[in-house]
């Protein structure tokens, strides 16, 4: 990796960060503040999906870890939330690990994966939901306290900047893993794993490091929802929702490159805001549109919007630098 | 301790229970055996059935179980044209496109239901909703034995169709060996269309026999769905006997996991039991090969 890798993310974060300059609405800075965390998770299924082609349907599984870690440990044991918010992406690295681990040795792969993933998804929300330690299906509330060192703040402009921050350290870490050797191990799974492993590419280790690493990002996203809004429960930490949310956006931004989450983050969440500004209050509508846009995506655009907006001429391994 | 009788009688209704979910679950192994992919989409289709009985009560006043007969072709009929004309060009031939094709569906599909009919739990008020059968010392809900008979009857002319008729062994001969089929002149794209289609009218009628005893509402189908699933992997993808035996299994765990774990925790069982056989033998019971 080389200066000239970061310039364009330092460039697209630098515009970013201005946003709270001219935008003071409550609404459009929580509207802005929930894509980038939707932006954030995509980037952690981006990782392992994207790169590694292993499609998982169960991202709650970190999503919801990193959330309850956050919220649990400063509610129950009353730790520092800049303290829980880091052990909560550890525990969604940790988490990870742990599905891979089983699942890769099972040699599970394509439906099987996403099978399994969407189950381990599953069995954690049911017990998230009937355990009392994790309040059960009431939910954990986090305490109102407004103080930085408590990672809460008077403005949303913080929280923006926070999670703009977070999303621009993961599109560094996802470059890096692009020009890294392991990320080059890893898109050689994802095109051809017996040729891969012809080569002498340990795979399992490669998909075991790419589902730790995209667990711990998910997780990370997780965290700053909870610590964002201040309340957890079990069907919004492990929802069926937020697995779904993190396969739309990469996929319709562009799958497998650094920036294709975040830009699939913001087209589908501005055109959701958008439909439901035309379509008035109908619940759903904006999710209606969501499925559409996947198979459209899946049918006329395979590299998504990054894709499409590559001039024709360029070749398809430019698009990855793009 | 719980006295036999009340296990006695959990286990004969997880049973019943057990044949609507082999029905559900045998669209979706059909699917799997011939086209090889995951059919997302099937809870969402299955909601959409529920919610055309309902409509078809509500409206017309027609009695579910007659509804069988209009709305299974008509099944048929729209899942032969997702496949053909959605489905299939989507997804340029590649297996995870059609998963994620199928997902985006079924994203679609159930918040449109929502988006119609909000999220209110619907039922059906008939006459013979809470009539009960004496049976020995078990008192067995009418309808539910109903539904345990006629997903039975289905079961068995699915198994004929396949076994017995040109379409059956056509459809057999895709699944197969898709590239020999199409050179001794089978249309594969076809056959493709033909099968999903069979899948929904399973979907169509699972839906007539659950809606007397149940209730619907856009997110229901995700619930089956999982379930649906559980059978499919524990019985083998692609295997009838499979899902009819794996559907019976499952409907006894998750009645017998709620009589001792309670409502909350009830189908935390069938999850393990879909990560333990995915782990230890995804080829399930009857499975040819991964």
């Amino acid at each position: 990796m080389t200066f000239r890798d970061i310039v364009p993310i330092a460039v697209v974060i630098a515009l970013l960060a201005f946003v709270p300059a001219f935008v003071t609405a409550n609404t459009v800075l929580n509207f802005l503040v929930f894509t980038l965390i939707i932006a954030l998770a995509a980037q952690g299924w981006n990782i392992l999906g994207g790169f590694g082609g292993q499609f998982s349907f169960g991202h709650a599984a970190f999503f919801g870890t990193g959330a309850y870690a956050a919220a649990l440990l400063q509610v129950r044991f009353g730790m520092n939330p800049w303290v829980a918010f880091v052990i909560g992406a550890v525990a969604g690295a940790a988490v990870g690990w742990m599905i891979g681990y089983l699942s890769f040795r099972s040699g599970l792969r394509g439906s099987y994966f996403a099978l399994v993933t969407l189950a381990f998804a599953e069995v954690l929300r049911i017990l998230a939901n009937a355990a009392t330690f994790t309040g059960g299906a009431a939910g954990v509330l986090i305490k109102l306290d407004v103080r930085p060192d408590n990672f809460q703040f008077e403005s949303r402009g913080a929280f923006f900047w926070i999670a703009l921050a977070l999303v621009g350290a993961v599109l560094v870490l996802t470059r890096w893993i692009e020009r890294s050797r392991f990320g080059a191990q890893l898109v050689a799974v994802r095109e051809n794993e017996a040729a891969a492993k012809a080569l002498g590419v340990d795979t399992l280790r490669v998909k075991l490091g790419a589902i730790t690493a995209s667990g711990a990002v998910t997780a990370a996203a997780g965290g700053l929802y909870a610590q964002y809004f201040l309340y957890v429960d079990a069907n919004i930490a492990y929802g069926t929702w937020i697995s779904v949310e993190a396969i739309l956006a990469p996929i319709v931004g562009g799958l497998g490159t650094v920036f294709g989450p975040l830009v699939g983050a913001v087209a589908l969440h501005g055109l959701g805001e958008i439909t439901k500004l035309a379509a008035g209050s109908v619940p759903g509508i904006d999710l209606m549109v969501f499925g559409g846009l996947l198979v459209a995506a899946v049918a006329f655009a395979p590299q998504g919007i990054l894709g499409l907006l590559r001039r024709p001429g360029q070749s398809k391994g430019a698009a990855r630098h793009a | 301790m719980y006295s036999p009788a009340i296990i006695a009688e959990a286990i004969v209704n997880g049973l019943m229970t057990g044949t609507v979910y082999a029905l559900i679950a045998l669209g979706l192994t059909l699917v799997y055996g011939v086209l090889h992919i995951i059919n997302f989409a099937h809870g969402a289709l299955l909601t959409a059935a529920m919610f055309a009985v309902w409509v078809v009560y509500e409206t017309v006043g027609l009695d579910p179980y007659l509804a069988i007969l209009p709305l299974t072709p008509l099944f048929f009929g729209m899942g032969y044209a997702v496949q053909r004309f959605v489905i299939g060009p989507a997804s340029h031939g590649n297996d995870s496109n059609i998963l994620l094709v199928t997902l985006g569906l079924s994203i679609a599909i159930e918040n449109a239901l929502l988006a119609g009919f909000r999220s209110d739990t619907r039922t059906l008020n008939t006459d013979y909703g809470f009539q009960v059968v004496e049976f020995g010392s078990l008192l067995l809900s009418k309808p539910r034995l109903i539904g345990f008979g006629a997903a039975i009857l289905v079961t068995v002319l699915l198994w004929l169709l396949l076994s017995r008729t040109d379409t059956g062994k056509a459809i057999r001969a895709v699944a197969k060996e898709k590239f020999g089929a199409s050179l001794v002149g089978i249309d594969v794209a076809h056959v493709y269309a033909v099968t999903f289609g069979l899948g929904c009218a399973c979907l169509a009628v699972a839906a007539c026999l659950l809606m007397p005893t149940f209730y619907v509402n856009p997110r229901i189908g995700q619930a089956f769905v999982l379930v649906a699933f559980t059978i499919v992997v524990l019985g083998g993808m692609g295997s009838i006997p499979g899902a009819l035996l794996g559907g019976l299994f499952i409907g006894v765990v998750e009645s017998l996991c709620g009589l001792f774990l309670g409502d909350s925790l009830g189908q935390i069982g069938i999850f393990l039991i879909f990560i333990l056989v995915l782990l230890v033998r995804p080829t399930g019971m009857f499975g040819a090969k991964a």
